[in-house]
């Protein structure tokens, strides 16, 4: 056993709004920067669609993420190192740009620059690649907004195997939730497998997934390994980029910005403790099923004395640990269980979770004579299918999504009973095998999401892995190339040059 | 020797050193200064149509020339004649293995250099550098098959071993070196002055990936598993005896 801490993120999809507050917040803080304006580390796509870049589920196209070979081996679906390597002149499974989208900017000048005419000025689309007139935008990072668009092209959506998808091309029948997707900071990364320069790591202290910008060659496959496409290549600067998990706010103890900015307190930040030695075993299961259940095995229950025991001889620092036994990250995916890895079959062992969303009862005519399940509505009839969900977030298990749904609703039930009608009634808590008390913490948590109980993020303790004399005067957080002058315009080696701003001398 | 200090003399006998300084230097004060840039530069992305077959042509024709050249060129004379193999020999594989390999590399080279010029995405993202160098690359491919024309006339082998002679004298510091190319076709002197021009830039171009391409298989494929995992810490933990008890999941 070798226990190391990760922070985690939970995300509620029965409270997401689609209000894209985080995309924005994120863009602003890390991608406003040329060569990544078509990049958001954080987007919300609209389900069913095929989402941001176009059907990037669809790993029969893009080769992400991990397989089991008929040998019982893993190893990246894009094929062994050897396979990679060979690919290093020109990578058959890359997305290109407009996968993603052209990025565009308006020539919003010509409305107040126009000269007297006929027609009203308007202020068209010019890409922001080669500064050339677009005539017409044929994409973009949220395409498929509230189901724009047509269903035949919205139901290529890869979670839609194994359901009778036509019906829910009707207007009476459709449905629809949204995805915030960012960075999984996998346990098991595939695009740090299939990085042939050894540029992306992950953090042993916090498990976060970064890029080293200094060894990055651009050779591109931790684009096409990563399953959920959350790699974005610079095309200007010729580097890989993507979410940091705004590792400078979580390492002072704050919330990432799209969780800090989500105005539907939908996003927890929290410690999970894992054993590192059982990551590749989980991630080898024999059935895809068995995945989700399989990651659940690798977390520890931090409460636990041994663990506490080993965490400690492992050099997880106390307040990691205290962290780690009120995280809501631990509460909801393996106490409560309603929170689910994306696409576990991937098998890279995500650690972003979701909640899947509640919806309402399909058919409202019927809602008198809708099965009822001793009280409370039956999930089967609920709008979204939950088969929809399950290969969504369970590779197609449909029972853990049925259960976690089933409390949701005992959830609702119950506090409804108890405010309403100031009645406590054990026995919704107990047909879901909860009792009240834990679901008044639910409640508390999932419902009333206060900032404490959401962000429980301990501080990363830098004083005891490094000379503080020895960076007193250092260079802080940076983009791209730390201290140094590089990447830019003027260099002798190419680019432009950015100002070098030294630290005034600290007295 | 000063004495005939003459155009043939500064380009064989003096460029020579002059590049591989350059290249030397300037590639490790890059690495070391200014890593962020070092990089392939791959434009894939924004264009992936005549890529996938341009540059995969360019790249194995051109690896294939490249170690072609090394080997042949710098191979001690006195080691063929110890094997026993007869310079008509030798000067056959280098016409064989290297004029498909270089003609694959042109191919490949003039759909690349099309695809620089001729798409807007990837011009307008281009720098000078970008540019020059592919064009350069791609008339030192030109040369390099046109010799072969000159070469199908001598098939002995004697050419070769006077090539194989003087950059085998330059790495051994014979300043005398030049005399053995200075009656030779035209057309090889333009070669090697190109050749030298295009380890100048090395630096200062994209080019640099090449070394990172080399490196890259004994790096991925000597790193043990797949996953890399790093840690602040400088002292490594203490051991510690296995726990008591497996802990309840």
């Amino acid at each position: 056993m070798r226990i190391r801490a990760q922070i985690g993120m939970v995300l509620n999809l029965d409270k997401c709004i689609g209000c894209h507050t985080c995309s924005v917040t994120c863009k602003n803080v890390w991608t406003s920067r040329d060569g990544v304006e078509y990049a958001w580390f954080n987007n919300v796509e609209t389900k069913p669609g095929t989402g941001y870049p176009t059907d990037w589920e669809n790993q029969k196209r893009w080769k992400g993420g991990w397989e089991r070979t008929k040998a019982g081996k893993l190893q990246p679906k894009q094929g062994s190192k050897w396979r990679i390597l060979s690919n290093i002149f020109a990578n058959p499974s890359m997305p290109e740009i407009d996968d993603y989208y052209e990025p565009f900017d308006f020539d919003y000048d010509h409305l107040k620059s126009a000269p007297e005419m006929e027609a009203f000025p308007t202020a068209r689309p010019r890409s922001k690649i080669t500064g050339e007139r677009m005539e017409k935008i044929e994409k973009g990072p949220n395409w498929e907004e509230i189901l724009g668009g047509e269903f035949s092209k919205r139901s290529e959506d890869y979670n839609f195997e194994g359901i009778q998808k036509e019906i829910y091309g009707e207007y009476e029948n459709t449905f629809m939730m949204y995805l915030p997707r960012l960075c999984e900071h996998c346990l098991n990364p595939a695009c740090a497998s299939s990085c042939p320069s050894g540029a992306i790591y992950k953090r042993e202290e916090d498990g976060i997934v970064l890029i080293d910008q200094e060894k990055c060659r651009g050779w591109r496959m931790c684009v096409s390994g990563c399953p959920y496409k959350k790699i974005y290549y610079n095309w200007e600067s010729g580097k890989s980029e993507k979410c940091t998990l705004c590792y400078p706010r979580i390492e002072s103890g704050n919330p990432t910005v799209c969780s800090e900015t989500c105005v539907g307190r939908i996003r927890y930040l929290g410690v999970m403790l894992y054993d590192a030695d059982k990551i590749e075993d989980a991630a080898n299961m024999e059935n895809e099923q068995d995945l989700y259940d399989a990651q659940l095995g690798v977390f520890l229950d931090p409460r636990d004395p041994v663990v506490i025991e080993t965490a400690r001889a492992d050099g997880i620092p106390e307040d990691w640990i205290k962290a780690a036994q009120e995280s809501p990250i631990w509460k909801m995916a393996m106490e409560w269980k309603v929170a689910f890895p994306l696409h576990p079959e991937y098998r890279t062992l995500p650690m972003v979770w979701y909640i899947p969303p509640l919806s309402p009862i399909q058919n409202a005519a019927e809602a008198g004579a809708i099965g009822t399940d001793g009280g409370m509505p039956d999930v089967k009839n609920l709008r979204i299918p939950v088969k929809y969900l399950a290969n969504m977030l369970t590779a197609g298990d449909e029972e853990p999504v049925v259960h976690a749904l089933e409390r949701m609703l005992a959830m609702r039930s119950y506090m409804r009973t108890k405010t309403i009608e100031g009645v406590i009634d054990e026995a919704i808590a107990a047909r879901v095998g909860l009792s009240g008390r834990v679901i008044e913490d639910m409640y508390k948590i999932m419902a009333l999401a206060d900032y404490e109980d959401r962000f429980v993020i301990p501080t990363t303790h830098r004083e005891q892995v490094e000379e503080a004399y020895d960076l007193r005067g250092g260079c802080g957080f940076t983009d791209t190339n730390g201290c140094g002058g590089g990447s830019t315009k003027g260099s002798l080696f190419g680019g432009s040059k950015r100002p070098l701003k030294m630290p005034t001398e600290a007295m | 020797m000063f004495a005939n200090f003459d155009i043939d003399f500064i380009i064989f006998g003096i460029m020579p050193y002059a590049a591989l300084t350059i290249l030397v230097v300037g590639s490790i004060a890059r690495y070391d200064r200014d890593q962020f840039t070092w990089k392939s530069s791959s434009s894939q992305l924004l264009r992936r149509k005549q890529l996938i077959w341009g540059s995969i042509l360019f790249h194995v024709g051109i690896i294939t020339v490249f170690f072609g050249h090394l080997v042949g060129l710098f191979t001690p004379v006195w080691v063929l004649d110890a094997i026993g193999v007869p310079y008509w020999v030798k000067q056959w594989m280098a016409v064989l293995i290297g004029g498909p390999a270089g003609i694959a590399a042109l191919i490949g080279a003039t759909m690349l250099l099309h695809r620089r010029l001729g798409d807007s995405r990837i011009r307008m993202t281009s720098s000078w550098a970008d540019i020059i160098i592919m064009v350069l690359i791609w008339w030192q491919l030109v040369i390099g098959l046109l010799t072969i024309t000159q070469t199908l006339q001598h098939m002995d082998g004697a050419e070769m071993v006077r090539f194989m002679t003087w950059s085998q004298s330059i790495v051994s510091w014979n300043l005398n070196a030049w005399a053995m190319v200075v009656d030779v076709h035209w057309l090889y002197k333009l070669h090697i002055f190109l050749g030298l021009i295009i380890t100048a830039l090395f630096p200062f171009t994209r080019l640099v990936h090449m070394v990172s391409g080399f490196a890259a298989p004994f790096r991925y494929l000597l790193r043990p598993g797949y996953q890399l995992v790093r840690s602040r810490r400088q002292k490594p933990l203490p051991k510690r005896a296995a726990p008591k008890a497996t802990p309840a999941e």
